[in-house]
């Protein structure tokens, strides 16, 4: 019975994520589109809105091409892998109190795997075409990835320290008793380090290197089309949505609002999300792109630093007051 | 039919000379521009060797030219750099204008003037929007096509024509300006100052925009005359020369205007004096509108190249009668003057120079075309050594060139 009820879990997570990965492509181009001076999507339903579910079913319905050379296996397992493994990160994350499927003591570390794993699926791809754009978008996907990897743990080090936990419940329990009911404040540095690794480890832009259209092509999924391709982008959306959350989880107080809302207690936490989606978008319309070598500058030389600083600090003051 | 042979491809381990990277970009890329194609050696990221290969949009138009009539090969000038056809046209006719020694009319000499400028406006629009692109900035490249439609729906006033215009004609240009069209650019030059202001506001005082420009691309004075670097990107190197201050044609000589310059010759630098290029034309387009004098748009003298309204239907073979104009055209070679010569004009990229070998004939013998493209792509292998990929890409795009010029 509790499998059964877990399953049911499970299938109502899997359709709203997938439900919101569609919708934020669609939110992602009519916010792009209204900041740039044109509609975006208008033609598929009302102001574009069945877009998402056109795209979907054309995507599915694509011809699936495999390249004369690729490695096959390879290729095939490279999209599945990344979403396999931003799917599975989706298991820790508290959407409210007791709305987690699996409440582990090591959730943080756990996303932590995951997203490392995705990396994977992002270098394999880049290896499997046996293209020389999908190549070079790999390695600078592997380069970005571990670097940037680095400086997120060790920014959240920080809330480890103060919450004195890796759950990710009580992670947003501790945040109860600090300003605001959320670490922002105390964790201040620690947040700027996050944010920044946020946008490079979901290969968004300023530091969309590995898919960098115009030196590129399309970078490691220049080879890929159809569901293949899309599996690719549904993994970049739910991995966006996995920072996010982990973003409002760590540094935004998770479910804790101003007020409880009675019947929907996830509410604050997605609309914490959506803010961070909406930031995500919004970078992704101001900013130009980043080159190859400075971001590697920015994240050695700059964030991881900036992180030691921040444990250091942090464990300094524990210390002092507790 | 053998299955072909699955391969692998070579990873580069260390820097020697086995272990390069060969990629060849383009000439379908999204950032080379058209179809340029750039034969990259890399190392890592960084490129060794870069060899650019032209030629995929070669049309011949220096032997078409050669087959067809002054007046008929104009069309083919269009078709040069089209982002800026007008300044191309321009060019053209001032060349033609001198082998034949025919004079312009001052009030179409303003008009040629102002739609130059025009032309510079939708050309450096363009350019801003897809270098910016290149880098990654999306937003600005929507807001200059914002204003570069405002900008072709004024030359499809003016003309008809959004892209290929044809409207200069040798001896001066095709119709009058409208009212209607002098009041809609001045509503633009009003309002364009401030767009300006809104495209630096996003890019300029942008800390990845500077890191991605500032000291990448440097190409210093001395070396960018030795490539034959014209234009923005020589004058960002800080080498004074404008044709259209230090030879000017037309109307150049009345307006007042300052010729931008940098110092330092890299991106930054092109760049910052494209912009204020941009503001230069906007001052130029105000003189002209100001002081449009009123007077006929063709000269008198011009020969009578217009086409004729009626073609016979049939030309008997041998027959001394000829009809109409395009036939007389065959007929009056006493128009014409033997000779060479060589005009330059200074068109959004660079100096557009061209060169006529005349017979007498009412064709040219021989008509080449000093595109500034062609000579940038060139210099693209000197610029781009050492940098990285991605600079490349900047680099293509500062250098501000099209294709369809290049090729010819």
């Amino acid at each position: 019975m509790t499998i059964l009820l877990m399953l049911v879990q499970i299938i109502v997570l899997f359709v709203l994520v997938m439900l919101h990965v569609a919708y934020a492509t669609y939110f992602e181009r009519k916010i792009i589109g209204h900041m740039q001076v044109r509609l975006g999507p208008m033609q598929v339903g009302w102001h574009g809105l069945l877009q998402p579910i056109a795209d979907g079913i054309k995507s599915f319905f694509k011809e699936d091409i495999i390249p004369e050379q690729a490695d096959r296996p390879t290729f095939m397992a490279a999209p599945i892998i990344c979403l396999v493994a931003m799917m599975t990160s989706l298991a820790v994350l508290p959407f409210a109190k007791g709305w987690v499927l699996a409440d582990i003591n090591i959730g943080l570390l756990f996303i932590f795997a995951m997203s490392s794993l995705a990396s994977y699926g992002v270098v394999l791809a880049g290896w499997a075409s046996n293209s020389k754009f999908s190549f070079l978008g790999g390695l600078r996907s592997m380069a970005q990835v571990i670097s940037y990897e680095i400086a997120m743990g060790l920014s959240l080090v920080g809330v480890m320290l103060m919450s004195g936990s890796l759950n990710l419940t009580q992670i947003v329990e501790a945040q109860g008793n600090s300003i605001l009911g959320m670490y922002l404040l105390p964790q201040c540095i620690g947040f700027f380090v996050f944010f920044i690794s946020m946008l490079a480890e979901t290969n968004r832009v300023p530091f969309d290197l590995p898919e960098a259209e115009t030196e590129l092509v399309s970078g490691y999924c220049t080879e890929y089309s159809g569901m293949r391709y899309a599996i690719f982008f549904m993994a970049e959306y739910i991995g966006m949505m996995v920072m996010a959350a982990i973003g409002t989880v760590c540094f935004l107080g998770g479910w804790n609002g101003p007020f409880a809302v009675p019947f929907f207690p996830p509410l604050w936490f997605l609309l914490k999300i959506y803010l961070f989606m909406f930031i995500f978008i919004w970078i992704r319309a101001t900013l130009p792109r980043y080159r190859y070598d400075q971001l590697m500058d920015l994240g050695w030389k700059l964030l991881i630093p900036l992180a030691l600083v921040n444990i250091v600090v942090t464990a300094c003051l524990k210390a002092m007051i507790g | 039919m053998t299955p072909p042979l699955k391969q692998t491809l070579e990873i580069p381990v260390a820097d020697g000379e086995a272990e390069r990277y060969s990629l060849r970009m383009g000439p379908q890329h999204p950032a080379t521009h058209g179809v340029l194609r750039v034969d990259l050696e890399l190392d890592g990221e960084t490129i060794i060797e870069c060899k650019p290969q032209v030629g995929y949009l070669h049309r011949g138009f220096e032997k078409l030219a050669e087959n067809r009539t002054y007046s008929q090969a104009l069309i083919l000038t269009d078709r040069l750099d089209y982002i800026a056809a007008m300044a191309n046209n321009v060019g053209y006719c001032l060349a033609v204008e001198k082998l034949l020694a025919i004079s312009v009319p001052l009030r179409a000499q303003y008009i040629r003037t102002l739609v130059c400028e025009m032309s510079r406006l939708c050309s450096h629009l363009l350019w801003l929007a897809t270098h910016a692109l290149d880098i990654g900035a999306m937003t600005v490249f929507l807001y200059c096509f914002r204003e570069r439609e405002i900008l072709l729906d004024l030359f499809e006033e003016l003309c008809g024509a959004r892209l290929t215009f044809s409207y200069p004609r040798i001896g001066g240009v095709r119709q009058d300006v409208t009212s209607y069209f002098i009041d809609e650019l001045q509503r633009f030059l009003d309002i364009f100052p401030s767009r300006i202001a809104e495209y630096e506001t996003l890019i300029d005082t942008n800390r990845i925009w500077l890191k991605r420009t500032v000291g990448v691309g440097v190409v210093s004075g001395d070396q960018a005359l030795a490539l034959g670097l014209t234009g923005a990107c020589l004058r960002g190197s800080g080498v004074d020369y404008d044709l259209r201050k230090h030879q000017p044609y037309d109307a150049y000589d009345q307006v007042e205007f300052e010729v931008p310059l940098g110092s330092d010759g890299d991106i930054y630098a092109r760049y910052r004096c494209r912009m204020e290029e941009m503001h230069q034309s906007v001052h130029i387009i105000q003189q002209c509108i100001d002081q449009l004098p009123p007077g006929p748009i063709i000269g008198l003298d011009a020969p009578d190249l217009v086409m004729p309204n009626k073609v016979p239907a049939r030309i008997e073979a041998g027959s001394s009668t000829y009809g109409t104009g395009l036939i007389r055209l065959i007929r009056d070679r006493d128009l014409y003057l033997s000779g060479d010569i060589y005009v330059a004009t200074e068109v959004p990229k660079g100096e557009l120079g061209f060169y006529f070998i005349s017979d007498g004939n009412n064709r040219p013998y021989r008509m080449h075309i000093r595109s500034p493209s062609f000579i940038h792509i060139g210099a693209l292998a000197t610029i781009a050594k050492g940098e990285m990929l991605a600079d490349l890409i900047a680099n293509i795009g500062s250098l501000d060139v099209v294709l369809g010029e290049s090729d010819r």
